[in-house]
């Protein structure tokens, strides 16, 4: 079954994906009221795996929702937690329940999460887990055995057009291409030079490119990620521009950033999409696209 | 070459030596020595330790290489200290625990914790290079084992949390892709960074690892 993201992704439309985070514990209600306000605005919804290596509700569980409500969700898989079985034990499931899209990540490292002592699995990398998406569609195994029945996936990857040095960031993107990816959702981006800059290298891959939009709620905020988030660079006009806000406006301070920067991406043309994460504030996801003039 | 070793908390000692009164101290003059985690003076401060919580300290004794055959020998010297103790509380690495405990008859304590086999790069620090995995692929990585030095072990490049050199999860630690990049580049050997590596095979050499040399 052909996933309903990819031909979005085809269709020569600014594709639009954001994500939602399940809970820690089995209370549903925040995160199905997300799904419920974004299923019908954004063209995909990423679950996001443990994100921050926090344990938590499993994405399948998350992406299983939107599906039964209607949505289209992007299933987010790290290696950092299942080995090269439970991977592909995962994505043969998913394929069985129409989760036709995944998006292959590496997983942040276990000591920046909730359970300090767990071990870091790794068994594959992000790389080889795209490998693996293919291999599986073409009906074999990792273990070199045939499979009753194949997958098929829209699978996706991360890029960080900001990293320092960027040249290994590059040549590991185009690795990721050659393994299979057909689109990226970039770490967040603020400055639209730079970016550009990445996507004049970028262009020229058969691959969609959706820059990550992520909501600053503060300048606090905005500084602290440029200091402790890698690959996160929030230029200092920015910065200035959300501290020159009175406090109860910072927030829709950074929604009119958002959506200025996604306008601006949308008007020249210059990414195929973007991924908004809003990190807890989802329910104003809709007011930064009303913003951005969607 | 050494094997890096760190104290247990004395509270783990403690606990450990539980119900055994009498204790016998083996310390090891290679490595231990050199870190200083095992050697005489702390085989000393040891003894005075237990003394002070009522151990019957029987004897100790500083094995030139605990982990070698030779350890024999030296346990049959203390033979009389050690069969006056309850135990031996070993302060080498554990495979020097392993070795004494096939020569005596007395439970073995160990009172540190083995960390890994590290090189000294300067005097004092010591690193970890290797992890000996049975698929060495350093040919390919400028000599800089990435199962290793990268945090996550990976393969195939940096992760997004490389930042300006070094890992999110240790500012203070380098990372290895950045390490890895430089050199090859140096080299003019990029296009090593941009071959695929498969998945490892964590069974090149399945566990127990043993070998026999004809």
């Amino acid at each position: 079954m052909v996933s309903s993201f990819k031909e979005v992704l085809n269709s020569g439309k600014f594709v639009i994906t954001s994500e939602v985070a399940p809970p820690k514990g089995t209370n549903l209600e925040k995160t199905l009221h997300h799904i419920e306000l974004l299923k019908d605005k954004v063209d995909a919804i990423n679950v996001t795996d443990h994100q921050s290596s926090v344990m938590r509700f499993p994405s399948i569980g998350g992406c299983l929702a939107i599906k039964e409500m209607g949505g289209e969700p992007i299933l987010q898989m790290t290696c950092r937690d299942r080995n090269r079985l439970a991977l592909q034990a995962e994505l043969l499931f998913a394929s069985t329940r129409g989760i036709n899209n995944v998006l292959c990540l590496t997983g942040d490292a276990v000591p920046v999460g909730d359970h300090k002592e767990a071990k870091g699995v790794f068994d594959l990398d992000s790389l080889q887990l795209l490998k693996t998406v293919r291999l599986m569609e073409s009906g074999q195994d990792l273990g070199g055995n045939e499979l009753d029945g194949a997958v098929e996936f829209c699978a996706g990857a991360t890029v960080t057009p900001e990293a320092q040095p960027l040249e290994p960031q590059l040549i590991k993107f185009e690795k990721k291409i050659e393994a299979g990816a057909e689109f990226f959702q970039t770490q967040g981006i603020y400055d639209l030079d730079n970016f550009a800059k990445f996507m004049g290298h970028a262009r020229q891959f058969p691959v969609k490119i959706l820059a990550g939009i992520i909501l600053l709620s503060s300048a606090r905020m905005a500084k602290f990620m440029t200091a402790n988030v890698p690959g996160i660079f929030v230029p200092q006009s920015m910065i200035d521009e959300l501290a020159a806000t009175p406090k109860e406006e910072m927030l829709n301070k950074g929604i009119e950033i958002a959506g200025r920067m996604i306008a601006a991406l949308k008007k020249d043309s210059i990414c195929d999409g973007v991924h908004i994460m809003a990190i807890g504030k989802e329910e104003v996801v809709p007011d930064i696209l009303a913003a951005a003039g969607f | 070459m050494k094997a890096i070793t760190r104290q247990k908390s004395f509270e783990e000692i403690k606990q450990q030596l539980d119900g055994f009164n009498r204790v016998f101290i083996i310390g090891c003059g290679t490595c231990t020595t050199m870190t200083k985690t095992g050697g005489i003076e702390q085989v000393l401060e040891m003894k005075s330790q237990l003394q002070k919580i009522d151990k019957l300290v029987s004897g100790w004794t500083v094995i030139p290489i605990a982990c070698d055959e030779m350890s024999e020998v030296a346990m049959k010297e203390n033979e009389r200290a050690i069969q006056n103790s309850n135990c031996a509380l070993i302060m080498s690495c554990a495979l020097g625990v392993h070795r004494i405990s096939t020569y005596i008859d007395r439970p073995v304590i160990p009172a540190l914790d083995t960390m890994f086999i590290g090189v000294e790069d300067t005097p004092g620090y010591f690193r970890e290079v290797c992890a000996q995995c049975g698929q060495c692929i350093i040919g390919e990585t400028a000599g800089i084992c990435p199962i290793t030095a990268c945090h996550k072990g990976l393969v195939n490049g940096p992760c997004g949390g490389t930042n300006n050199g070094k890992c999110e999860v240790d500012k203070e630690k380098d990372c290895a892709w950045t390490l890895i990049y430089e050199r090859l580049k140096a080299q003019n050997r990029l296009d090593l960074m941009r071959k695929y590596q498969p998945p490892h095979n964590f069974q090149a050499s399945p566990r127990p690892r043993t070998v026999k040399i004809s």
